[in-house]
């Protein structure tokens, strides 16, 4: 089958995420896509591909898979992060029938959408029964959570970044000291070594 | 922007439906483009990787089109706005950059992260394989000088005898 695999650096996805303090609501992350197959026939694009089915796995940052479910040929998932960092988004197709090898294609539409951006206005509007003023009010609330978190995340990099200094640091020491001893006791082994060869040879 | 992988640089080719090519650029590591589109249809980008031996890249992209999708499905959007809902407009974009920033920020983050634990392997196989060399060497030069002796000895006995 066909694999898509989008990784973005940081974040959860290329936005914002997770600082580990403070009580925020954990992010999550809607993906929308739509298969179609190539028609060798008419030489193009099918509109749709019933029977098709694709299968998504989302894995955090640590490797664990968060989501892994099959869906039909289109489909939409959605997913909540716990760690900052980048998540890898794998879609590929079951299906081996399908003639997706020897020539075949498969164009799959992908969208994705994080965080605040899975947000849809109108609805929270209509749900809450909010005035136009209470509704943009919350946007921007909601755009400014975002910014908190990234920089939680920011702080959280640096902390990580100051504790790998510090162990390099050590290692470096470590290994400078270790390897000095080595080099001595090398030193005094051949000398050692050498000395009684000679006196064993009546050279010296 | 190339994220991780060799030069960090990455060919980048941009058509429209008609196959004309609106944006071509080699081994760049990171540029930004705005066009209008002239006419509907499907547009083609690809990043290429072809050039390297090698190296894997990561490439992070984006797009933004069009404008935000209103916040209303309004019918009702004649009146101008309010002084507070263009503060609030005005806001909202201010913000929209601030976070466009922290993307800048957080993708040079990840490179430069990636640059450094590239280069903490590299030293650690440099060193681990120098400390091998180094004992193989000392080891090696003794028992090359004992053998240069060696021979001399045996040369000697037979010339005696």
């Amino acid at each position: 089958g066909k694999e898509g695999v989008r990784r973005a650096p940081g974040g959860r996805e290329g936005r914002g995420g997770l600082g580990g303090a403070g009580p925020a609501p954990t992010p999550r992350s809607a993906g929308n896509y739509r298969t179609q197959l190539w028609d060798k026939q008419s030489e193009s694009f099918l509109p749709s591909t019933p029977g098709l089915g694709m299968h998504v796995e989302v894995k955090d940052p640590d490797g664990k898979v968060v989501l892994s479910r099959q869906y039909g040929s289109e489909g939409r998932f959605t997913f909540t992060s716990h760690t900052p960092g980048e998540h890898q988004i794998c879609l590929h197709s079951n299906s081996t029938r399908m003639a997706l090898f020897a020539g075949g294609k498969l164009r799959v539409h992908l969208d994705i959408q994080v965080g605040e951006h899975t947000n849809n206005y109108p609805e929270i509007a209509a749900k809450d029964k909010l005035t136009e003023l209470q509704l943009r009010a919350r946007q921007l609330l909601d755009q400014v959570e975002q910014i908190q978190k990234e920089q939680n995340y920011q702080r959280y990099r640096e902390e990580r970044f100051r504790m790998t200094s510090e162990s390099t640091n050590q290692r470096v020491l470590w290994w400078s000291i270790a390897q000095t001893i080595i080099l001595i006791l090398t030193g005094i082994w051949q000398m050692r070594h050498l000395k009684s060869f000679f006196e064993a040879k009546k050279l010296v | 922007q190339v994220i991780t992988g060799g030069h960090y640089d990455v060919d980048c080719r941009l058509e429209d439906p008609d196959g004309i090519v609106l944006y071509k650029e080699m081994k760049k590591q990171y540029d930004s483009f705005t066009f209008t589109a002239s006419r509907n249809g499907t547009y083609k980008f690809c990043f290429s990787n072809e050039f390297s031996t090698f190296t894997h890249k990561t490439v992070y992209f984006d797009f933004q089109v069009g404008e935000d999708p209103p916040l209303f499905p309004s019918e009702n959007r004649v009146t101008a706005l309010t002084q507070m809902e263009s503060a609030c407009v005005s806001i909202h974009e201010a913000l929209k950059s601030v976070i466009d920033y922290q993307t800048h920020f957080r993708l040079r983050e990840a490179q430069g992260r990636s640059r450094a634990e590239d280069l903490n392997s590299r030293v650690a196989y440099w060193s681990i394989g120098e400390a091998i060399i180094l004992l193989f060497v000392s080891i090696g030069q003794v028992f090359l000088l004992k053998s240069f002796f060696s021979d001399k000895r045996t040369t000697t006995t037979r010339v005696g005898s």
